[in-house]
């Protein structure tokens, strides 16, 4: 396919539309998918998530530097938040970002969310996959602003970060359940305001009473993104992570969990498209749902008997 | 991802060149987002190269380029000539800002698809993008 040979090549223009038509979900998206799947799998993803205004896309941007510092090729994919009310979005991570953008080892792509919560876009997983098979070495993933429960990052990321900041509430905050969690590696971005010590303190102390991390003892550092302070130690501290998973043999092992999510997530929708659309033809399911809305069917037995109409 | 296609107008809106005054840019991505248009801001000082780089990695259908500093004449036409260099002259360009009459038809002739000059509605830029971009 030409599309796909062009995107192996490392032709920009090729990526970049075909990650437009996996977004609208255009079929020819998933034909040329299908024949990428077998180049995926060696980029390693680094998710960076945290609340709005904590400093992620500045981190982002002096992570890519350290990284290419090192001569690591970076794919960069950014999520910001759609507007609920006018469907539309300002994409924005990149003003912080733009000194890469005449990098060709850098790729940065901006998505909105357009509806899905989680803090990812639907289709985030399947664009990194399209920025690994372009044979970028390492992937950022940069969330949206997040709360407490967005974190599905932590399903398509290797290494999570999270990242908080100085004042954002006392302890009770950082003992929740949720974006603590799935922190690999934790950052007190703008580490050089006024109580920085005692965030990164508290969040020190939260994680020492985590109960089993598997081995891996989540650390804190302190950064000034704006300046590039600590994002050297910060790089390492990823690094240490990759090899802590290599080591077990873990990254593998993520790796399957995130194929069986994405491939659960692939069966289900395409499951229900065909089976939307089969009784779309035939008429029966509006009928259906008006007969379950004027309580003549119960919502149990009418999915039992469209699964029985279809033979599943 | 077969279930439910949704195109979605992706704008560029970039600041080309030294000048600060990034009030206009802001306001006319404000509006394309309330029109339900995706909108990727890249702020202040941005040279032709990084605005094409960006608009291609972005992949998207229109960039709008807004100038205040006078200097429109060299930087507008240099954004549509590093497109067309790298084969994307097919993402629609148009412009803002203050722009003196005369240099419309030069700005138009370089490639420059629409010029908004101070009094031009946001309704009418998003009505432009609406009806110029190419179809995917």
């Amino acid at each position: 396919m030409e599309l796909t040979r062009k995107i192996l090549e490392g032709d920009v223009r090729a990526a970049a539309r075909l990650m437009t038509m996996i977004e609208n979900g255009a079929s020819e998206a998933r034909a040329a998918l299908k024949s990428l799947y077998a180049h995926t799998g060696s980029g390693y993803i680094i998710g960076i998530t945290g609340p709005p205004g904590s400093g992620k896309s500045t981190l982002t941007d002096h992570l890519t530097d350290e990284l290419r510092k090192r001569r690591k090729t970076v794919g960069i994919v950014a999520v910001d938040p759609t507007s609920p009310f006018s469907g539309g979005a300002i994409l924005a991570d990149r003003i912080r970002m733009q000194r890469h953008s005449l990098d060709a080892d850098v790729f940065i792509r901006s998505m909105a969310t357009r509806g899905h919560l989680g803090g990812l876009a639907r289709a985030t997983n399947d664009v990194v996959d399209v920025m690994d098979a372009a044979g970028k070495e390492v992937i950022l993933i940069e969330t949206v602003g997040v709360g407490q429960d967005e974190v599905e990052v932590v399903g398509t990321a290797h290494t999570c970060v999270v990242v908080s900041v100085p004042g954002l509430g006392d302890e009770v905050q950082a003992i929740k359940a949720g974006v603590l969690e799935i922190g690999d590696v934790f950052v007190v971005n703008k580490a050089d305001r006024e109580g920085a010590n005692r965030t990164a303190t508290e969040l020190e102390m939260m994680l020492h009473m985590a109960p089993d991390t598997g081995g891996w003892l989540p650390k804190v550092y302190k950064t000034v993104a704006t300046k590039g302070e600590g994002i050297a130690k910060l790089v390492d501290a990823i690094f240490a992570h990759k090899a802590f998973l290599d080591e077990r043999d873990l990254r593998k092992k993520k790796g399957r969990e995130r194929s069986e999510r994405a491939f659960m997530a692939l069966l289900q929708e395409t499951l229900r498209a065909r089976t939307v659309e089969r009784f779309k033809r035939n008429g029966s399911m509006k009928e259906m749902i008006e007969r379950v809305a004027d309580r003549e069917l119960d919502p149990y037995t009418a999915v039992e008997e469209i699964l029985d109409k279809i033979g599943l | 991802m077969t279930t439910q296609v949704q195109q979605k107008i992706r704008v560029l809106i970039a600041k080309p060149g030294l000048d600060g005054h990034d009030r206009g840019a802001k306001v006319i991505a404000r509006a394309f987002r309330d029109a339900g248009m995706e909108v990727i801001y890249t702020g202040l000082r941005q040279t032709p190269e990084m605005i094409a780089s960006a608009a291609i990695q972005e992949d998207v259908d229109a960039i709008g380029l807004s100038c205040l500093s006078g200097a429109h004449m060299y930087l507008f036409p240099k954004v549509i000539e590093l497109l067309r260099e790298r084969g994307a002259d097919d993402i629609v360009v148009f412009g803002g800002g203050t722009i003196p009459d005369e240099d419309i038809p030069k700005l138009k002739a370089a490639g420059i698809a629409q010029v908004f000059t101070p009094g031009a509605t946001t309704g009418e830029a998003i009505e432009f993008v609406k009806s110029n971009i190419r179809s995917k």
